[in-house]
């Protein structure tokens, strides 16, 4: 038992939750948009499979992982392309489209990737991390968060880039207006349907972005199914954050922290059975719904597709 | 795009529709419709509730394309795409229903729309609206949040909102009915001041009187049908009394020399009678932007009217939806047929025969995309007989409502029609028929006929004297003080949350109370 509290295995445990959190933080940011303008968006879970193959496929061809950041998130891209067509443009129903593409991703990708390995499961080379010079040699603080993947700091960077988006810019008001009263921003002469697509798909690539990053850099590999909810718990972080990006990372670091410690104590042989264990990131969602679900405000047009004139 | 460079000279039209359709599922809105709009003149666009004068408004403004005919602009046929393309051709429009997003400060609101790439130039806004309330003498609370505003603020900032884009045509669609007197006054004031620098308005309203002293020129619609145009040579020719006459004979085919003067009432309330509402000491705690409200008390007896009069704003709707049980109170009582009900919940006190007739209607009133028919009966879900065992009953449904429908005279396509579908007044009707349903015994009224035309402004107001001669006592709120002084036996003045005085409905009433609205003591 003295191994579970060792500075070695906090640190471990830490930089375990950075790494878990990073994929949630980007789908939560991701729907965040989306719902700010007034798409709810079920198919994030797709988008990140989508993300999650194409990305490991593009890494394992090319060699370099930033190509296949590329290639991951320009599969969100694709499939939030549809998305956008067939919910936004034609106005179909969100909830069922969103299913339907998340199922379907689900096949897909475990499809294409049996043709293309069987059963064999390819692994990428560890992730060359960025040392952050003199904060990385604090004790504990520095390995857990001062030594990783470059793209982990601009994941964390982007959570300001949002807020300061929302807050400061006319497109932050064009995306709370689409969600709120989308006729109001029609009569002001934006349209709508624009911006909600440019949520769309933004969702789409951030999404896509956070699966490559679970596939290629969480994992170092790619199996059938390895979002494994995490598009929905971006749902729900999205949910809770009530339109605060600084809320979404919060919530995705607290997640990240059970993940991790899911793993942590499967490997420290903790008495347990590992079914309880895999429950513990669900258990507080769902504490986390009880707690503060109850003031989460979503806006006012969520999931009625808009269109103009109609009344 | 400036009201001063208009190319065009005064006399050739702006904008022109020639023959223009447009219609709808089970109804023709627009049928084949002419109209001038020209610079240099107010346009009265007047006609019965459904008339079709918001459809034609919406074709102006880009939201929808006539099925015939065609718009020309500047004397090129145009067809008008988009919003964004109405607003590049100089079409800046006032909505009948809020166009604006509650979630936003109005400056935000004011500052929609502009390039994605841009922050947004609070500065130069701040500056703009400055230069503007100033000629317009209003104040804008620029950072509060829009849904934090009376419904009368949140128009203010809407013609402010068209004011600020510099359009060369301004539609303004009813939008004074949420203005108090002196506002409309001033409105008009600035109207002749914009059509003088050569804008071209549309105005669209439901008062004659409001037609008669702001226009140049009047069009009247009929069951979307133009029945006819008074040009500017004859409007001069005119006095008013002559004009609003030739309306109303456009408009409803008969003659009457005010239309509106209705004898004051002479109704017998017993003085013994015991109040049916008692209010005492009722206080709400004020949020950021409203005002709350302090020590108000009074009475109502059956059969009587207590009219609230005052400035949009002053805590009218926090009383009423205090005494509704939707806002907290933090103390005071409130008793109805001697029976404290100030802790019952909404339900509890609608059951118990308080009705509220709610001036949002869109938002808080109806559900838009329901029917008609549920519309009705939406404060009765559940309940028999319209619902059994949790199941809704068609049948009794579209029984009561089809009568309720015949009743209240709503112009409906059907009773399946999502009532979001219906014109602004045909809505009211429907709450109207619902609030009066059986078992009501206090009923507070929130601006009751605003929207509503002429027919059915008078026909409301008969309603609400019936109710009350049924012996319901009655809370009439409004800001229209010729409606309460022909409807109240009494009429109390509500300023910043408090009542300041209460004046009998006597000959000097009008008066009395317009020195109590300005702050003087009756
Ligand atoms: N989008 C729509 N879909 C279906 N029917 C509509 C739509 N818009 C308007 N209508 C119908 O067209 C008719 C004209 O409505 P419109 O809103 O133009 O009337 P209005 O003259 O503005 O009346 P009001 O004075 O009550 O506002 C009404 O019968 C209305 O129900
Ligand atoms: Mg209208």
């Amino acid at each position: 038992m003295t191994g579970l509290f060792s500075e070695v295995f906090l640190s471990a445990l830490l930089f375990g939750a950075v790494t878990a959190a990073i994929p949630l933080l980007l789908a939560g940011l991701g729907e965040q948009m989306s719902e700010k303008a007034g798409v709810l968006n079920i198919g994030i879970e797709g988008m990140m499979l989508a993300g999650a193959y194409l990305g490991f496929v593009g890494a394992f061809y090319s060699g370099s992982l930033w190509l296949g950041f590329l290639t991951g998130a320009a599969g969100g891209v694709a499939v939030a392309l549809i998305m956008a067509l067939l919910c936004v443009r034609i106005g179909l129903n969100q909830i069922v489209i969103g299913i339907a593409l998340t199922l379907g991703l689900e096949g897909l990708t475990a499809l294409l990737h049996h043709f293309q390995f069987s059963r064999s499961y390819p692994r990428l080379p560890a992730a060359d991390a960025t040392v952050i010079p003199l904060l990385s040699d604090i004790p504990v603080v520095g390995p857990a968060f001062f030594k990783h993947h470059l793209i982990v700091y601009l994941a964390v960077a982007l959570v300001f880039g949002m807020g300061y988006l929302y807050r400061r810019t006319q497109l932050g008001l064009n995306l709370q207006a689409a969600g709120d009263k989308p006729a109001a921003l029609d009569v002001a002469g934006i349209d709508v349907i624009r911006t909600r697509t440019i949520a769309v798909l933004t969702t789409g690539a951030l999404a896509g972005l956070g699966g490559a990053f679970l596939a290629n850099v969480g994992a170092g590999l790619f199996i059938p199914f390895i979002t494994n909810g995490a598009g929905f718990l971006g749902i729900v972080l999205a949910m809770l954050a009530r339109g605060r990006p600084v809320w979404v990372l919060f919530g995705a670091l607290l997640f990240g922290v059970c993940l991790s410690l899911t793993t942590a104590m499967q490997v420290a042989g903790i008495n347990i059975p590992t079914d309880v264990i895999q429950m513990l990131p669900f258990l507080a969602v769902m504490i986390m719904l009880v707690l503060f679900g109850r003031r989460a405000s979503l806006p006012a047009a969520l999931g009625i597709p808009y269109e103009r004139g109609a009344r | 795009m400036s009201g001063s460079s208009s190319s065009s000279v005064a006399g050739r039209d702006i904008v022109a529709l020639e023959g223009v359709t447009k219609r709808f599922p089970g109804i023709v809105a627009n049928d084949s419709v002419d109209l001038s709009i020209r610079p240099g003149e107010v346009h009265v666009l007047l006609g019965e509730n459904g008339a079709g004068k918001s459809t034609l408004i919406g074709m102006l403004s880009g939201l929808q394309q006539p099925d015939e005919g065609r718009i020309l602009v500047d004397g090129k046929p145009t067809p008008i795409t988009s919003p964004r393309h109405a607003l590049a051709l100089g079409i800046g429009t006032v909505f009948q229903h809020m166009m604006l997003v509650p979630t936003l400060t109005v400056a935000e609101n004011l500052l929609l729309g502009g390039p994605w790439w841009q922050r947004p130039r609070t500065e130069e806004l701040e500056a703009r609206v400055a230069e503007i309330t100033r000629s317009l003498g209003i104040t804008v609370k620029l950072h509060a949040k829009v849904s934090e505003l009376s419904l009368g603020e949140q128009q203010q900032v809407e013609i402010l909102r068209a004011m600020v884009r510099n359009s060369r045509l301004l539609i303004l669609d009813e939008s004074t009915s949420m203005l108090t007197p002196k506002g409309i006054d001033e409105l008009g004031a600035l109207m002749r001041r914009l059509v003088e620098q050569g804008l071209a308005i549309v105005f669209i309203t439901h008062k004659l009187k409001e037609a008669a002293a702001f226009g140049d020129r009047i069009s009247v619609l009929k069951l979307g049908r133009k029945v006819g145009e008074i040009p500017p040579e004859r409007f001069r020719a005119l006095g008013e009394q002559a004009i609003i006459s030739e309306i109303v004979e456009l408009m409803f085919g008969k003659q009457k020399d005010d239309p509106e003067a209705v004898e004051r009432p002479v109704r017998t309330v017993r003085a013994e009678a015991a109040p049916l509402l008692q209010v005492a000491d009722l206080a709400v705690a004020p949020t950021d932007n409203a005002p709350g409200l302090s020590s108000i008390s009074f009475d109502i007896r059956p059969g009587e009217i207590l009219g609230i009069a005052g400035i949009d704003g002053n805590g009218q709707k926090q009383l009423a939806e205090a005494l509704a049980g939707q806002r907290a109170a933090t103390s005071g009582s409130v008793r109805l047929e001697g029976i404290a009900i100030e802790a019952l919940s909404v339900g509890e006190r609608r059951r118990r025969g308080l009705r509220y007739l709610t001036d949002d209607r869109l938002g808080e009133g109806t559900v838009g995309t329901f029917p008609v028919s549920i519309n009705f009966f939406l404060k009765q879900v559940g309940a028999a007989p319209f619902w059994r065992h949790g199941v809704e009953q068609r049948g009794e449904i579209d029984e009561r409502a089809a009568q309720l429908v015949r009743e209240y005279d709503v112009r409906t396509p059907s009773l399946k029609t999502p009532v979001a579908r219906l014109s602004g007044g045909n809505i009211q009707k429907v709450l109207l028929a619902r609030e009066l349903a059986e078992g009501a015994k206090v009923v507070i009224f929130n601006k009751p006929t605003y929207g509503l035309d002429l027919a059915n402004t008078l026909a409301s107001r008969q309603r609400i004297r019936d109710t009350a001669a049924r012996g319901l006592a009655v809370l009439l709120i409004s800001t229209d003080l010729e409606e309460l002084l022909s409807m109240c036996d009494r009429v109390a003045v509500i300023a910043n949350g408090a009542i300041v005085g209460t004046v009998e409905n006597t000959d000097d009433a009008r008066t009395r109370i317009g020195r109590l609205m300005i702050g003087l003591a009756a």
